[in-house]
């Protein structure tokens, strides 16, 4: 029997047939993925808080043991949950936070976005890890940014990006452009924050809450001064009432 | 592209013709500089040598498997859709990539973000459906992806060399005129980075000179107008 490959009917039904098949294929295959997927995505999450207070190189940790490692910095009761004006929310797992889905998402309002700090013990002392997002040129930045046990320094970060521009705004992942913002302060001693500025004159090596951008990049490095100061802002209150009772 | 004929006997599997589907894209038939595909990756993603190379090995693979189903099923596509099957095959193929890359080799995948999906506007992919995979049997077709990928990879890491080194200063993410940003080496003498490469006009006209020198070269390639 000859087909007529022209025909209406047999273009509607090769149609048809050629959906049907790569349609489950690919959603049997999301369905199959989606556990290893979602796994990767929580280890990358805290190789991220951990590599903004350690070496992640040095240190040797890595993707395969980063679980073990994490856990013994970091605990779900030491981990806090705030809100848009810095209460504390209770009933939230800090872990459990996207905050770059928060972000992204339009239909939650940004009063309702929730802003997890991930509180570390190391040698004895705290560090406090804040996780940041924002909006680069193409597309979200995020980072966690690592406050020393004196409430105000800032004694490590890292960054990371979805798409900027390698060579210029992918800059930002690099340890160079992370050097200069070791040591500044979210703070000044009366607790006031500190809104920090990214120039483009060079003029930030000193410790002044400014920081030189990257060449280049300076939508990108615009959106890292803009993530910093939204985000960071709303842990102050709870550092300052941690700051009097330690007093 | 001439259409074969169908031999009734068995040719061997690296016959001279089936050599020279490999062969010819790599040279005298580049994708991107005599075919002028691809051109929109080409100045997207020579920025650095790691992605050059990166895409090129995702265009290889999503390359050989799109043009090995579509030869499968030519005698089945109806004309009139055949342009929306070879789309949903290439983009079934990058999408099966990208999930795969993102549960066993995240970081990898990590690295290329948005670049995977880039691959299905790729017009080398559906440049080389329509005109050979199409047209021909599977081993010639899986043949000539072969060739045009590699043609189109190897143009990539022409140019992200270019780029990276005099944009950079640096190749596949190792210094080669010192540290930049310290300012030593070749940079305390007064050489600065040229950051109009890291630019995407700057890959038009490194592809444009790539043309000009191949055409010198090869005076058979310039058309007659």
């Amino acid at each position: 029997m000859k087909i007529n490959k022209e025909s209406s009917v047999y273009t509607f039904s090769f149609a048809i047939v050629l959906v049907v098949i790569v349609g489950s294929i690919l959603a049997m295959l999301a369905m199959g993925l989606k556990p290893r997927q979602d796994r990767n995505g929580e280890i990358k999450k805290q190789l991220d808080i951990l590599s903004a207070m350690l070496n992640l190189d040095s240190l040797g940790i890595d993707r395969s043991n980063v679980e073990v490692e994490f856990a013994k910095y970091f605990s779900k009761e030491g981990s806090l949950v705030f809100n848009n004006s810095s209460e504390k929310v209770d009933d939230v797992n800090a872990f459990r936070v996207d905050i770059k889905k928060e972000f992204k998402d339009k239909t939650l309002d940004e009063k309702d976005r929730n802003y997890p700090l991930f509180v570390a013990e190391m040698n004895g002392k705290k560090k406090y890890i804040i996780p940041v997002v924002g909006k680069g040129l193409w597309g979200p930045i995020w980072g966690n940014i690592c406050i020393g046990s004196d409430l105000s320094t800032i004694e490590g970060a890292s960054f990371g990006h979805k798409g900027e521009t390698p060579g210029l705004g992918a800059e930002i992942k690099q340890q160079f452009f992370i050097d200069r913002w070791i040591g500044e302060k979210i703070t000044n001693e009366n607790g006031d924050f500190l809104k920090f500025e990214v120039v483009k004159d060079g003029s930030g090596s000193n410790i002044e809450s400014k920081v030189d951008g990257i060449t280049g990049g300076t939508i990108t490095s615009k959106g890292v001064e803009e993530m910093i100061n939204r985000c960071v802002e709303v842990y102050i209150p709870y550092f300052n009432k941690l700051n009097n009772t330690l007093k | 592209m001439s259409e074969e004929k169908i031999k009734s006997e068995r040719e061997p599997l690296f016959s001279k013709k089936n050599k020279k589907l490999v062969t010819d894209p790599l040279t005298d038939n580049n994708p991107v500089t005599i075919q002028v595909l691809g051109i929109c990756s080409a100045l997207a993603i020579t920025v650095q040598v790691e992605q050059g190379v990166v895409m090129g090995v995702a265009v290889l693979f999503v390359m050989i498997l799109g043009n090995l189903f579509i030869s499968l099923m030519r005698n089945l596509i109806p004309s009139r859709i055949r342009i929306i099957v070879q789309l949903v095959v290439v983009a079934a193929l990058v999408i099966i990539v990208n999930e795969v890359l993102k549960a066993f080799l995240p970081d990898v995948s990590e690295k290329l973000s948005v670049f995977v999906g880039l691959i299905i506007t790729n017009c080398i992919i559906m440049g080389r459906f329509e005109a050979f995979a199409m047209a021909n049997k599977p081993w010639p077709s899986i043949l000539d992806a072969i060739g045009n990928a590699l043609g189109y990879a190897g143009l990539l890491i022409i140019v992200s060399v270019f780029r990276e080194l005099f944009g950079s200063g640096t190749l596949y993410g190792y210094p080669i005129f010192g540290d930049y940003i310290k300012g030593d080496g070749l940079y305390s003498l007064g050489y600065v980075n040229n950051n109009l490469m890291i630019l995407p006009p700057m890959a038009l006209i490194i592809v444009g000179v790539i043309i000009w020198v191949q055409r010198s070269r090869n005076k058979d390639l310039i058309e007659n107008n």
